[in-house]
């Protein structure tokens, strides 16, 4: 039933419930990212999906095709992915400079080393 | 200059000036560039402000296509006066970061800082000009990407791992927002904010309006760091660059109040937010528990930055318990507050940054004797503090005051006297600043502190005068934000 017929609904919720999750559930930096890509990739199928018309081409200016795609989706999802390359970008520098100054990307041997330093360390 | 165009500059010169300024080798002229344009900012903010003010809305055109198809620029009462707000922090923060980022930034690279602090300010500058949905997600992540940077320049390892942790609740938040829009045009395809007040009243099937509203609501709390939303807050604030926390102390979390008022109010309607989704019932206690934990923890803080972040959390805890109330008085005190807590809390920043450059420390202990040895500092820092409080004369007591009566007008006595319990306890984290500034001695073998450089001091100052000055003088700043409560409640202005 509902499960076919919006399949790419169900797999952009599938796909950001697991990136969630990484992101949550994971104390690897670099694992989180990856769940944050994951989740903000899903986001970008929902888009997608949703300038989808059935039946429909690629939005080209031709006398020949009627029916085709909503492609103002498909333009602000450029502009997303370009957000969220920067994202990964800035997140992948952190990542590197944590690993430089910690010598770990491990987010619980982080708080140790922040709690055995004892700089005004809080949780 | 013509002025029509105004709406647009604001946003494109620090936008063109960021890639400009890296280019700039010296720090020295890095700094007085990016100097020029903070000032240039503050003179459009106030033209456009004075130009809203006379002709009411101002709608401009990107690239003379007709909204709702182009994006549109809409400048009314509220966003002109926060925008007005960040350019006048701005204006304020940059001359002082000559002398605190050279301290403070060991990196020799300060033409990358000055360009990324530009890039920082266009995001938030752009999330308030613009009217156009998808545009604010784009803004809101050109803001945080430059905030992230920021923060990571601080000169402990740990601003790094702070700057990691805003990241990833950054981006969630904003990926959030993303939801909710793309749910809001598959439902009326437009994204165009006064269009799509219009036509979300009309969607037939109003279930995915509902999601698209509690994921908005979610994204944006996450910017505005509302308790329990706001634990990448503290450690951000407490590790980054002085001038940084002091900048996004004052702004950041203040464009995340106007974007969660833009689209509680402007786009779905108080009749939508309070009265179909229970957002008073959701938005009500989490600030209360926010004013209270928030200044509660704080007191039990050594370190000042960290201190001052959570009574950050605390005061945005008051910003929106004025918007949970959708009344007039609520709104204006929330507005008004957005206002007052940016100047009274980018001063006390500023007067910890003073304190960081002379010392070396914003711990408590090293506050012991500072009260004589660093007289105008620490002054500076105690007005700051009693403004947080809410003593008379300064503007805190301007914003609870209009909150107190919003709490009584509704009902809510309890809440009121919850408003003055959560001054109680402000009360008693300054006292405790107090108590170390003047009434402890400096330790044995202290070496000698001077006061801070003039180039620091005056910043400072200039925003603790002015909210003092806002504090007896509140017809400018209440008048303008009644007029915003009005508007963004549908009322005749």
């Amino acid at each position: 039933m509902d499960i076919l017929t919006h399949f790419n609904y169900w797999a952009a919720i599938a796909l950001a419930t697991i990136g969630l999750y990484a992101v949550v559930a994971r104390h690897n930096l670099i694992k989180k990212l990856i769940g944050l890509s994951l989740f903000q990739t899903a986001v970008f199928l929902l888009f997608i999906t949703i300038g989808k018309v059935t039946g429909g081409t690629a939005p080209i200016l031709d006398a020949a095709y009627s029916l085709y795609s909503n492609p103002l989706p498909h333009v602000l999802i450029l502009t997303a992915i370009v957000v969220s390359v920067s994202t990964l970008a800035v997140g992948l520098a952190l990542a590197i400079a944590i690993k430089r100054d910690y010598g770990t990307v491990e987010e619980d041997e982080i708080h140790d080393a922040d709690s055995a330093a004892g700089t005004g360390g809080e949780e | 200059m013509n002025a029509g165009h105004l709406p647009i500059l604001q946003v494109a010169l620090p936008l063109i000036a960021a890639p400009l300024c890296v280019l700039l080798r010296r720090p020295a002229f890095a700094w007085a560039f990016t100097t020029l344009v903070s000032w240039a900012l503050l003179a459009m903010s106030i033209l456009l402000l004075i130009r809203v003010m006379a002709d009411g809305v101002i709608s401009y055109r990107l690239g003379g296509w007709a909204p709702p198809f182009g994006i549109e620029y809409r400048l009314d009462a509220v966003n002109c006066f926060v925008i007005l707000v960040i350019s006048a922090v701005a204006a304020v923060v940059t001359p002082y970061m000559r002398q605190s980022v050279a301290r403070e930034i060991t990196a020799p690279r300060h033409n990358l800082f000055y360009g990324v602090y530009l890039l920082a300010l266009t995001g938030l500058l752009g999330i308030a000009a613009t009217g156009d949905a998808f545009n604010i997600y784009v803004f809101m992540e050109i803001s945080s990407l430059a905030s992230y940077v920021l923060i990571g320049l601080g000169s402990s390892r740990r601003a790094r791992a702070a700057a990691f942790q805003y990241l990833i609740m950054g981006t969630i938040g904003a990926t959030f927002l993303l939801i909710g829009i793309g749910l809001l045009y598959m439902m009326t395809g437009t994204l165009n904010l006064a269009d799509l007040s219009l036509r979300v009243a009309e969607v037939p099937d109003m279930r995915p309006i509902y999601a698209a509203f509690a994921f908005i609501t979610i994204g944006v709390l996450i910017k505005l760091a509302l308790f329990p939303l706001h634990i990448w807050l503290p450690n951000a604030y407490t590790h980054a660059p002085s001038a940084v926390s002091a900048f996004l102390a004052a702004s950041a979390t203040k464009v995340g109040a106007y974007v969660l008022l833009r689209f509680v109010f402007t786009l779905f309607g108080p009749e939508f937010s309070f009265e179909r989704m229970p957002l008073m019932e959701i938005l009500m206690p989490l600030s209360l528990i926010a004013i209270l934990v928030g200044s509660g923890v704080a007191i039990f803080q050594h370190d000042l930055k960290r201190l001052f972040a959570y009574s950050s959390i605390g005061q945005i805890g008051y910003i929106a318990l004025g918007i949970s109330f959708a009344s007039t008085s609520g709104l204006t005190g929330a507005i008004v507050h957005i206002f007052n807590h940016a100047m009274m809390k980018g001063g006390i920043f500023l007067a910890l940054g003073c304190m960081m450059y002379r010392t070396g420390s914003v711990e408590l202990s090293a506050l012991h004797g500072l009260g004589r040895r660093m007289p105008f500092t620490m002054a500076a820092l105690i007005i700051g503090g009693l403004g947080l409080v809410g003593v008379p004369l300064t503007s805190g007591f301007v914003s609870k005051w209009y909150l107190v009566q919003a709490a009584l007008e509704a009902d809510l006595w309890p809440v009121a006297l919850l408003i003055l319990l959560g001054s109680l306890v402000a009360l008693i984290y300054v006292g405790r600043v107090i108590e170390a500034a003047y009434f402890r001695p400096p330790p044995p073998g202290a070496p000698a502190v001077r006061e801070a450089p003039w180039q620091m001091l005056i910043p400072t100052w200039i925003l603790l005068a002015a909210s003092l000055y806002f504090g007896v003088h509140t017809d400018i700043t209440v008048s303008v934000a009644e007029r915003g409560a009005e508007m963004l409640l549908g009322l005749p202005a």
